[in-house]
């Protein structure tokens, strides 16, 4: 393979602490083997360039070109039970897990609140559990992947939801990932695993901030999520770090048969953003629904790839991602569908909207059909434009004055995709995020 | 076997209609390349020394340059050092009348199905046709030369209008474009020139045949269409080569030049021989077409008709450099057995008030590959920029793959860029319906898939439009959803 890769300082450091980490690591667990190839595959990978395809309108050089803390797993928390209430997003009843620095604190977390038929831990917990070790680090490819490798090969412990058969968990469950900024460049691993049983149904969010102000963190997420058949599954990721972090994250799902999931990134903060999407549908009668909105200010950048394999028949799969995109912020959108040969009667559907507030700002869009099944149903749209005129008049002429008749239209736009999240509080606090973006 | 799957088969059976070969004795240089052999090339055609100094400088960068990758095919590797790189046919003479053509030349167009006289006498159309490399004959080149219309060979061109080739040669597609860009500027044999002097409107459709006939040369054509402000021409381009075991390359070049208000429209059908139903032979078409609007209000309009070759690889492309200039991409692309076709346009607006259309339908069968790989720019300065795309594609049988592959970039805010995509198939309830009403089934995939084109095929002129439509229903022959 040739390496278009800039080997550069982070490289070199997140390497000596993989170095560190596995000399720690029980070299006979059976992770370590994955490790190990993880570590390999992101030597080889290091941090990729623009001349690849992938990453062509993604400039990773604030990243390859930082030294990074890793923030490692010994540390002492800063935050207690009452900063954990700030992050909270999911609605008064939602369990509320605050992760520090990408581990769980379990200080700040009412652990004993874990409602009947879900199990929460993190590998040094559930680690031993037979569907952990059949899962953990199994679905996330490290192959050119180079965040997923290195996210496999540093995340000392990652967080473990296993949802029992038939279980049907009222009670959402958010997982804050909250980075603490300190006086150095900080990089945070976070590693999520989400186990749905048969039959089992569940809601989800993973939301990201940032406490105190200091140096800016860079945020390598990996979510594996497996939704077994029958299963239902509501996520929610939101993403409201401070204006100087760095994200990357990767989520995987791997879907049975019948099973059901509706699912929608919402990102708002963040210096550079970069959300990887890869939803394989396994088997038959599989729903998935992916939504997206992007709203950005300032020089942000947010680059949302998305992959759905429709790898078996009789599927269906629904996408929308909307943008709005302001200031010297630049977007990107890539969205893949596979329809595999033996994919028939396969119904797809992707759409991409986007409206550009400023001269400055940019927008690159790349909807992308690859079909290998005749007897499917597959379209994309992608637009990119700005408010309409007319119903800008047909507000003024009515007495809105026009900056609040943007706002207006603006949240008209982006709301589309908050209405659909299944959750009435989840919806709610996602609403009023967005309001204070958009002001 | 059921009824569909035999029709399927049927299809695959359908033989190429234009194979035969033609016995001119050629004048071939000697297989490879090498800076001897542009020399020789250049020599061949009498060429002045600034012609060869190009031609050497672009052979220096093609050296550097490694091929592309990144389309969606797969080949085999391509040997240039096998290839023989020069082929004119020996009987060269210059003609007066049609009469004096090589009786094989003639007997050669008589089964393309374009013979000259008949052209000539009845469709008004002049034609340049071109075998291997060498234009032999330019008809109604008087008529065109009172409106003080250029139409000729390229090698003619060079020295009858240094002057304009000096100046527009790789204005809109420089050596240093592309791999390929840069083999054909080091070699190419010949191919056609045009150029519409300002407020003219060419009164007849200006076409080229190419034909490639020796086995294992590649034809390196070169056209410069030039359009002066406010001038209207229509230039058509049609291929077919003779059936041949070895894959044959062919890398031309298309340069077009729209200067204020004047309006290029280019229509090409594309049949060559796009190799046997296990995927042997045939011709790579890896051809780069570019066009600009360097005017302002100019315009320039592509249709194509793409079903032959092996492989296809080619982007008619506009810059819309001129405030109010417009770009069409209009494309029909059919592939069959082992074809595989990776084509679409780029739409580039740099001036202001720019609009753009795309329409592309494709059509895989068999076990063919077809992707649609589009690029629409919106510059930073390009204020009320507009463009709509739209591809569709059609499968028929499921061993076949289509695929999408657009990237638009915005840079403005006014801009209004659309994009969208479909994939499906001939319904069974609209075969039902055709069947209902006595239509055969194969006759009503026929209309359904002819329909589908509609739209495209309504861009291309006449005579072009009925080939066209001809050709589409060779190509499917059978074929049934």
């Amino acid at each position: 393979m040739p390496t278009l890769t800039t080997h550069t300082l982070a490289v070199a450091s997140f390497l000596q602490d993989a170095e560190t980490f596995a000399g720690r690591e029980d070299q006979n667990s059976p992770y370590a083997g994955l490790r190990e190839k993880a570590k390999e595959a992101f030597s080889v990978m290091g941090i990729p360039g623009r001349k690849q395809e992938e990453w062509k309108y993604l400039d990773l050089s604030p990243i390859a070109n930082t030294e990074f803390r890793n923030a490692g797993a010994a540390f002492d928390f800063v935050l207690g039970p009452s900063d954990a209430e700030s992050y909270r997003l999911a609605g008064k009843e939602a369990l509320l897990l605050v992760l520090e620095n990408g581990k769980l604190n379990t200080h700040a977390s009412p652990m004993e609140r874990i409602p009947a038929g879900i199990r929460i831990g993190t590998l040094s917990t559930l680690g031993h559990e037979a569907l952990v070790t059949e899962h953990l680090f199994r679905h996330a490819a490290v192959e050119g992947e180079p965040f997923v490798a290195m996210n496999t090969m540093l995340s000392h412990d990652p967080l473990i939801l296993l949802v029992e058969p038939k279980a049907e968990i009222k009670t959402p469950i958010q997982l804050a990932f909250v980075a603490v900024a300190g006086a150095d460049p900080l990089a945070v691993t976070a590693r999520v695993l989400v186990v749905a049983g048969e039959g089992s149904e569940c809601t989800v969010m993973e939301s990201y901030h940032t406490y105190g102000e200091g140096a800016p963190s860079f945020t390598n997420a990996v979510t594996e999520v497996v939704i077994s058949a029958s299963a239902r599954l509501h996520y929610t990721k939101v993403q409201v770090e401070s204006g100087q972090a760095q994200h990357i994250s990767y989520h995987k799902v791997n879907m049975a048969r019948d099973s059901y999931q509706h699912l929608t990134t919402l990102t708002l903060g963040g210096a550079l953003v970069r959300n990887n999407l890869h939803i394989r549908l396994d088997d038959q009668h599989i729903n998935a629904y992916l939504n997206g909105l992007y709203v950005m200010n300032g020089s942000q950048v947010v680059d949302n790839h998305t992959l759905v394999d429709h790898a078996m028949p009789n599927c269906h799969s629904n996408e929308l991602y909307k943008g709005i995109i302001n200031d010297r912020a630049q977007g990107v959108f890539n969205g893949k569908i596979w329809v595999r040969q033996d994919a028939q009667k396969t119904n797809a559907y992707q759409s991409n909207k986007n409206l550009l507030l400023s001269n400055e700002a940019s927008m690159n869009t790349k909807p992308q059909l690859e079909i290998f099944a005749d007897d499917v149903k597959c379209s994309h749209g992608a637009t990119t434009g700005q408010l309409d005129d007319e119903a800008l008049f047909y507000l003024r002429a009515r007495g809105i004055g026009e900056a609040n008749a943007r706002t207006l239209l603006n949240h008209a736009f982006a709301a589309d995709v908050i209405e659909q999240v299944e959750n009435d509080d989840i919806q709610q606090s996602l609403m009023h995020l967005l309001d204070t973006k958009l002001n | 076997m059921s009824e569909d799957l035999k029709i399927l088969d049927e299809v695959t059976n359908s033989e190429y209609k234009w194979g035969f070969v033609s016995n001119i004795e050629s004048d071939n240089a000697p297989k490879g390349l090498n800076e001897d052999i542009v020399r020789f090339i250049s020599t061949k055609k009498n060429e002045p020394e600034w012609l060869l100094e190009w031609r050497l400088k672009a052979f220096r960068h093609w050296k550097t340059m490694t091929e592309p990758k990144w389309p969606n095919v797969s080949y085999p590797e391509i040997d240039f050092q096998d290839i023989i790189y020069y082929s004119a046919p020996k009987k060269k003479v210059s003609l007066n009348s049609l009469d004096e053509l090589d009786p094989e030349i003639k007997a050669t167009f008589d089964k393309l199905g374009i013979s000259l006289e008949e052209q000539k006498r009845l469709a008004g159309v002049a034609v340049d046709a071109v075998i291997d490399s060498v234009s032999v004959k330019t008809t109604f080149r008087e008529t065109l030369a009172e409106l003080g219309i250029i139409f000729s060979s390229f090698s003619e061109a060079v020295h009858e209008h240094p002057e304009l080739i000096k100046k527009y040669l790789g204005s809109v597609v420089p050596y240093t474009d592309n791999f390929y860009a840069a083999l054909n500027s080091a070699v190419f044999s010949d191919g056609s020139f045009c150029y519409i002097p300002k407020g003219v409107r060419c009164p007849m459709e200006l076409s080229t045949y190419f034909r490639i006939n020796s086995a294992g040369t590649g034809q390196f054509e070169r056209t410069l269409i030039i359009a002066d402000e406010g001038a209207t021409v229509s230039y058509l381009e049609g291929c077919t080569a003779p059936m041949r075991d070895e894959n044959q390359l062919h890398a031309a070049v298309v340069e077009i030049v729209s200067h204020s208000d004047a309006n290029v429209k280019y229509s090409t059908v594309q049949n060559w021989y796009p190799g046997d139903k296990d995927g042997k032979g045939g011709i790579y078409n890896f051809v780069t077409k570019r066009g600009i609007c360097l005017g302002d209000r100019a315009k320039i309009s592509w249709t194509q008709v793409e079903t032959g070759s092996a492989i296809t690889w080619k982007y008619p492309s506009v810059i819309l450099k001129g405030n109010y200039s417009s770009g069409e991409f209009y494309s029909v692309a059919v592939t069959n057995n082992m074809q595989q076709a990776d084509t679409g346009t780029k739409m580039i607006h740099i001036g202001k008030n720019t609009k753009s259309i795309i329409v592309s339908k494709g059509i895989s069968c068999g076990r063919s590959q077809n992707s649609y790989r589009g690029l629409v720019r919106i510059g930073k300065n390009a204020d009320h920029a507009r463009n709509f795309s739209q591809c569709d594609s059609l499968l028929i049988g499921d061993k076949c793959g289509a695929h999408t592959f657009p990237y638009l970039e915005v840079a403005n805010k006014s801009a209004r860029v659309e994009h969208e995509a479909t994939t499906s198939k001939v319904g069974e309830d609209q075969i039902f319906y055709c069947n209902q009403r006595g239509i055969s089934t194969e006759d009503a995939v026929n209309l359904i898939v002819n329909g589908y084109c509609k739209e495209v095929f309504n861009q291309l002129p006449m005579e072009f439009a009925v080939e066209a439509q001809k050709l589409l229903a060779i190509s499917l022959e059978g074929s049934v959803g």
